[in-house]
């Protein structure tokens, strides 16, 4: 046995090398697999159905891959397509997808792998207490789950494989665990199952596991009880270490990973450098679930926001930053109750000191003196309107206000014109559990199409 | 001396929206040994305000990593979130005294 599995890049999106691709093309790969999505990059893209990438990127790196599939006739998996692996996303990725089978000329079979949710069905399950919460879940009721603007299940080996036997040549799957792409074609071939989850961690993210991670391109290749990490690049060597060292890539637990259907425990993987610039890995194990069950993840919408952005480069405000801005915001609350009449409970104003410590907050502790700080403004407010006349009362402060009598007003540095700019909804992550189901097909979806 | 001086790399990334997980690699196992003794979990919650008992640090010989994951101090992209990736809440533990 000897499945050859090609991962392109760890994100279509990002941008790969071709001519790397195309050697690795002349290894005769059994399926060419790539992930277009993670919840990495924040609650909005779940929140409104969208993708991260911009569309054209998107096309352009799906038409290599799409004559890289003609060429070899093998099947081509997308995973988490869009980003956030919604239908809408879906949708969006099989639209780009028959516009490149036009352009290309291709007469080819899609397969979509849908994962959104609906509410009705995740609300039931929470009621007949099928609903778990994971490490730090935030804590879910009925009302929480029927306002998500977004529940996603993410699929695993089980509805990828079902995806894989409709025989189509591409499958676009909505959200799915990084390593069941990898895995899938391996243990429909007979690879263990422990053997082919292991790999698919490790190759989740294309060439990081290598010694070159801007390469992109790597191979896997399965055997019965143990894989190869093939570099594909010129240069590029998989060491031990590289390999074992992506278990803890973005990973809470370094040793287990839980997927759907089991969990993954590599503490006694053995890690083997071969003359190639490959490693040969074996000893995971694999702890099937019997209650199977699926993550889920979904977006709420928290209010709107609107942000100002103000330099301050005058020394004797930037040592008084603090006292500042704690009198604009007291000057701005009592505008706001007797202009809007908005009580402070609904509306929040953040200042946030570029070059200070806007990327830490309480948890900085190192005291600097900055030459300038650049203030960032966030309102946040029920509604879009009300975020906008509050950045609008907030704006003649930050222009010119004082912490002296006496003197002639000081006025600060706008970088940008409008001063203020509208954000829109703003989106939080409310969920973090899982859902246990009686067979694996029961929340998702496959659609079938001929282009 | 201090916990940069001494290590190769510190990596700070998301596990996930709700979890932060930060990646400290030693070159030798002397400064892995240094490491597990000074990075503990009394220091983790000092640094980054959090409880012990949500702090787990796990040492990983054979790579000379110590793993650290904790909640995240706010949930990612949620209005109080500073940090969308999780990027630098690594440096925190930078200037961190090595005995």
């Amino acid at each position: 046995m000897n499945i050859k599995v090609l991962v392109p890049t760890g994100a279509l999106g990002i941008t790969y090398c071709k001519k790397t691709l195309n050697k690795g093309l002349k290894e005769k790969p059994d399926i060419i697999v790539v992930d277009g999505g993670s919840t990495d990059s924040g609650p909005a893209y779940l929140g409104k159905g969208k993708s991260k990438y911009s569309r054209s990127s998107t096309k352009s790196e799906w038409k290599t891959l799409m004559i890289a599939r003609e060429k070899l006739k093998i099947p081509l998996v997308i995973g988490s397509a869009g980003t956030c692996g919604t239908d809408k996303t879906v949708d969006w990725f099989l639209e780009i997808t028959k516009e490149l089978a036009k352009e290309l000329n291709q007469n080819i079979k899609v397969t979509l792998l849908k994962c959104s949710q609906s509410k009705k069905v995740i609300n039931k399950a929470f009621l007949s207490k099928n609903i778990f919460p994971l490490n730090n879940a935030p804590k879910i009721s009925s009302k929480k789950i029927i306002n998500c603007t977004n529940i996603v299940g993410l699929a695993g080996v089980e509805q990828i494989t079902e995806a894989i036997n409709t025989k189509a040549d591409i499958i676009i799957c909505g959200r799915s665990t990084d390593a069941s792409l990898i895995a899938s074609l391996p243990i429909m071939k007979g690879v263990d199952k422990a053997i082919a989850w292991h790999a698919g961690k490790i190759g989740e993210c294309g060439a990081f596991c290598t010694t070159n991670p801007k390469s992109g391109v790597i191979l896997i290749s399965f055997e019965k009880n143990g894989f190869f990490i093939k570099p594909v690049s010129n240069n590029t060597k998989a060491t031990p270490y590289t390999v074992s060292a992506h278990m803890v890539y973005e990973n809470s637990n370094p040793f287990t990973l839980i997927e759907p259907g089991g969990l993954l425990d590599v503490k006694k993987a053995i890690y083997k450098k071969q003359k190639d610039g490959s490693v040969y890995v074996t000893g995971a194990n694999w702890v099937e679930d019997n209650n199977y069950k699926i993550k889920l993840e979904g977006t709420k919408v928290v209010g709107y926001q609107s942000i100002s952005i103000v330099l301050i480069r005058d020394e004797s405000y930037v040592r008084r930053i603090k006292k500042w801005s704690k009198q604009i915001k007291n000057k701005v609350k009592k505008i706001i109750q007797n202009s809007l009449s908005l009580k402070k409970k609904n509306y929040e104003i953040q200042f946030r000191f570029v070059g200070k410590n806007a990327t830490l907050g309480s948890l900085e502790r190192k005291k600097v003196e900055p030459n300038e700080i650049g203030v960032l403004v966030v309102v946040t407010a029920e509604k879009q309107y009300e975020c906008e006349e509050i950045s609008k009362i907030l704006n003649p402060l930050l222009l010119h206000h004082s912490l002296y009598n006496n003197r002639e007003l000081p006025t600060f540095s706008f970088p940008l014109s409008p001063p203020s700019f509208k954000i829109g909804k703003k989106y939080e992550f409310c969920l973090n559990h899982i859902v246990k189901v009686e067979n694996p097909m029961d929340i998702f979806k496959l659609e079938k199409y001929s282009i | 001396m201090k916990l940069k001086e001494l290590v190769k790399k510190i990596r700070s990334k998301n596990a996930g929206p709700f979890l932060l997980t930060i990646d400290i690699f030693c070159s030798n196992k002397k400064k892995f040994q240094m490491v597990v003794q000074n990075v503990t979990k009394i220091e983790i919650s000092t640094l980054y305000k959090i409880p012990k008992e949500q702090i787990n640090i796990f040492p990983i010989k054979n790579l000379n990593i110590v793993k650290i994951t904790i909640p995240r101090p706010n949930i990612q992209g949620s209005s109080k979130d500073r940090d969308l990736h999780g990027a630098s809440f690594g440096i925190i533990l930078e200037e961190l005294k090595i005995k």
